[in-house]
């Protein structure tokens, strides 16, 4: 089943003295629970196309439809519900709000959407038992490593049961070890409950552990390959 | 939850919340304790206003009004008093008979109201039997005592039992003169009143000028409550058409104006503190907004809505401000219950406060009201601050937030 839909997607960057024309026609689509890497190297365009997928950003030119819907004919406030009902991110500097435990930051969203407070208590157990911080619930953020506070991160992007998780460079803090633990869970994660990944990435190690890599070089996209 | 972040926000940089607060607490803890102080002061003026001076409400002759002289009397007045002592809100009435006159020491006159009374009568409407300070109120000498004020009898260069002369007009309209012993000598904290009045007993007047027995110039009434000024004026203005009908308001003019400006001095005070505070407030939130931009931008990318960030940094400004402000007023009332039992000494600047009828030593009053109505305007002041703050973090793009290396 196809959830995303790009078509002919531009991004030209208009503010400063140069155009930067940082996404240049990407044409692509996303099944679900698909694992996939966008990859590249710096300044090639990852970001910018993970955030007008994510609809943090306007295109220039093109279309995305996610589920039927063209985000891009969303007005803003409707938007934000739409992310906040459909989409996960995670992070590259993790994001967590510091005041809040880590159950309260994986709680927060569903807060948003309105869940019951059981609904909620379960669903956050459940996730950070998949990620291993069950003992941690009542910590701050800052009493974590990094690689724990990006698997809160990934609990929290969760939370919510998006249809997809953006993760821009979710890995580029951690070390070899952390982020191979990262990947595990989120592998188990993309298994068990059937969310699409789609994370960017230069780091030869993740991209060996996508099940499908998609290049990108001067925000064109210039291979896509599946694996098993 | 969002009123848990916002008040965990707060203390987010604790030093620099603390700076805010600590000078929120000393804004509002000067406001309130001023705010108590005039509430002793005005309520200390108003009680020697009713309690020694004028009582709740008097009546005379309507021509009396224009011109305070002898003839213009009130006939039967005894019929009058037991009329009105027959209102259940009436705590004592006093009929008194009043002159204008010249009293004359050996060395120098003054003039001044020579006032009539039935002193058992008139102890149960006036407190000036209380403030005697020398002598007795009308009583020891069997001549002709007379009662004057402290400032008077300075002013006359007379002790207790000196011999004064007093000179008025007889109700044919020609002058006598009566002698008169200082009986005793009162203060109140009135000193401009002291001057003005002395009393003599009725009966020594009435011998003096051949005033009519059955007739006075004056009825004070003292009620039980102060808040049935209103209502007995009414009754009374209905039940005695003929005569003028004045509530202590009407006749001390000037004490009422005091009490019914007050609160709004007191509101102009504390809305200058709180807008010189607001600036403050406004950058201690601008900051704690700049420092959180990347969390800010986080927020929104994944649905949190604009109304909701908007509550989210009013929440943090109120809760702010209030910490201040709650501070403050606790500081306030600490200091002024302090006050209240030692009372502030005002005697090294009080001439002219005592002129103006105040106590030199004034006892704060606590009123819950300050505190309602002083959190009710830092509140207001949170909100207001939190104005531009919160548009600025709507003004924020998710993207580019993000993108910021923090
Ligand atoms: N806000 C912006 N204004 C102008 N140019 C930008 C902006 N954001 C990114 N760019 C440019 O767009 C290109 C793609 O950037 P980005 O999407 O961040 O690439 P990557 O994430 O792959 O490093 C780069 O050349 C970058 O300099
Ligand atoms: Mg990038």
């Amino acid at each position: 089943m196809k959830i995303i839909d790009i078509k002919n997607l531009e991004k030209i960057y208009n503010d400063s003295e140069v155009k930067v024309h940082a996404v240049n026609g990407v044409n692509l689509s996303f099944e679900k629970g698909e694992f996939a890497a966008i990859v590249g190297p710096s300044g090639s365009g990852k970001t910018t196309l993970l955030n007008l997928l994510g609809g943090l950003d306007k295109p220039s030119g093109g279309e995305i439809i996610i589920d039927n819907t063209s985000v891009g004919t969303l007005k803003s406030s409707r938007l934000i519900d739409f992310r906040l009902h459909n989409i996960g991110f995670v992070f590259q500097a993790y994001n967590l709000i510091p005041v809040l435990t880590v159950k309260e930051n994986v709680e927060f969203i569903m807060l948003l959407q309105g869940k019951s407070k059981k609904e909620r208590d379960a669903r956050t157990k459940e996730l950070l038992e998949a990620v291993g911080l069950i003992d941690r619930i009542d910590s701050r953020p800052a009493k974590l490593s990094g690689g724990q506070q990006q698997r809160v991160a990934v609990a929290r992007a969760l939370a919510s049961k998006p249809k997809f998780i953006l993760a821009d460079e979710p890995t580029a803090n951690l070390d070899s070890k952390t982020t191979e633990n990262l990947l595990e869970i989120m592998e188990k994660l993309n298994r068990e409950e059937q969310v699409t990944f789609i994370f960017s990435t230069h780091d030869a190690r993740v991209v060996k552990k996508a099940k499908r890599v998609i290049t990108i070089e001067d925000g064109k996209i210039i291979s896509d390959e599946r694996r098993n | 939850m969002i009123w848990s972040v916002s008040w965990r926000n707060v203390w987010r940089s604790k030093v620099r919340s603390a700076v805010i607060i600590i000078a929120i607490a000393l804004g509002i803890f000067a406001g309130v304790f001023t705010w108590a102080f005039y509430y002793g002061m005005v309520d200390q003026r108003l009680e020697t206003a009713i309690k020694t001076e004028v009582s709740h409400i008097q009546l005379h002759n309507p021509k009396y009004m224009v011109n305070p002289d002898m003839i213009n009397f009130i006939p039967n007045i005894q019929e009058v008093k037991t009329k009105i002592e027959q209102l259940p809100s009436v705590s004592a009435v006093s009929c008194r008979t009043v002159q204008n006159a010249l009293i004359t020491s050996a060395e120098t006159g003054s003039g001044l109201r020579i006032v009539g009374i039935n002193p058992e009568e008139e102890q149960k409407i006036t407190d000036i039997y209380t403030k005697v300070i020398d002598g007795t109120y009308l009583t020891g000498i069997k001549r002709n005592p007379i009662l004057i004020g402290e400032k008077l009898a300075e002013k006359l260069n007379v002790k207790v039992r000196s011999k004064v002369v007093v000179i008025m007009q007889q109700m044919d309209g020609t002058m006598t003169k009566g002698s008169f012993r200082i009986a005793g000598i009162y203060k109140t904290t009135n000193s401009m009143y002291d001057e003005m009045n002395a009393f003599i007993r009725v009966e020594d007047l009435r011998n003096l000028t051949h005033f009519e027995a059955s007739a006075g110039h004056e009825i004070a009434i003292l009620l039980k409550n102060n808040q049935d000024v209103e209502s007995t004026l009414a009754d009374l203005k209905t039940e005695f058409p003929d005569l003028d009908v004045k509530s202590w308001r009407e006749i001390s003019p000037e004490v009422s104006l005091v009490e019914e400006t007050m609160d709004i001095s007191m509101y102009f005070i504390l809305i200058i503190i709180l807008f010189a505070l607001g600036f403050g407030i406004i950058n201690t939130m601008l900051m704690a907004i700049l420092e959180r931009v990347k969390e800010l931008g986080m927020l929104m990318a994944v649905g949190m809505n604009r109304r909701r960030v908007f509550s989210m940094i009013v929440l943090e400004t109120v809760f702010l401000t209030l910490t201040g402000g709650v501070l403050g007023i606790l500081l306030g009332y600490a200091a002024a219950l302090i006050f209240m039992r030692t009372g502030i000494d005002l005697s090294a600047f009080s001439e002219a406060y005592e002129r103006m009828g105040y106590d030199p030593v004034i006892y704060p009053v606590l009123k819950l009201n300050i505190a309602v109505k002083v959190t009710i305007l830092v509140i207001i002041t949170g909100l207001l601050a939190a104005i531009y703050p919160a548009v600025k973090a709507l003004h924020l793009k998710p993207a580019e937030a993000l993108r910021i290396d923090m």
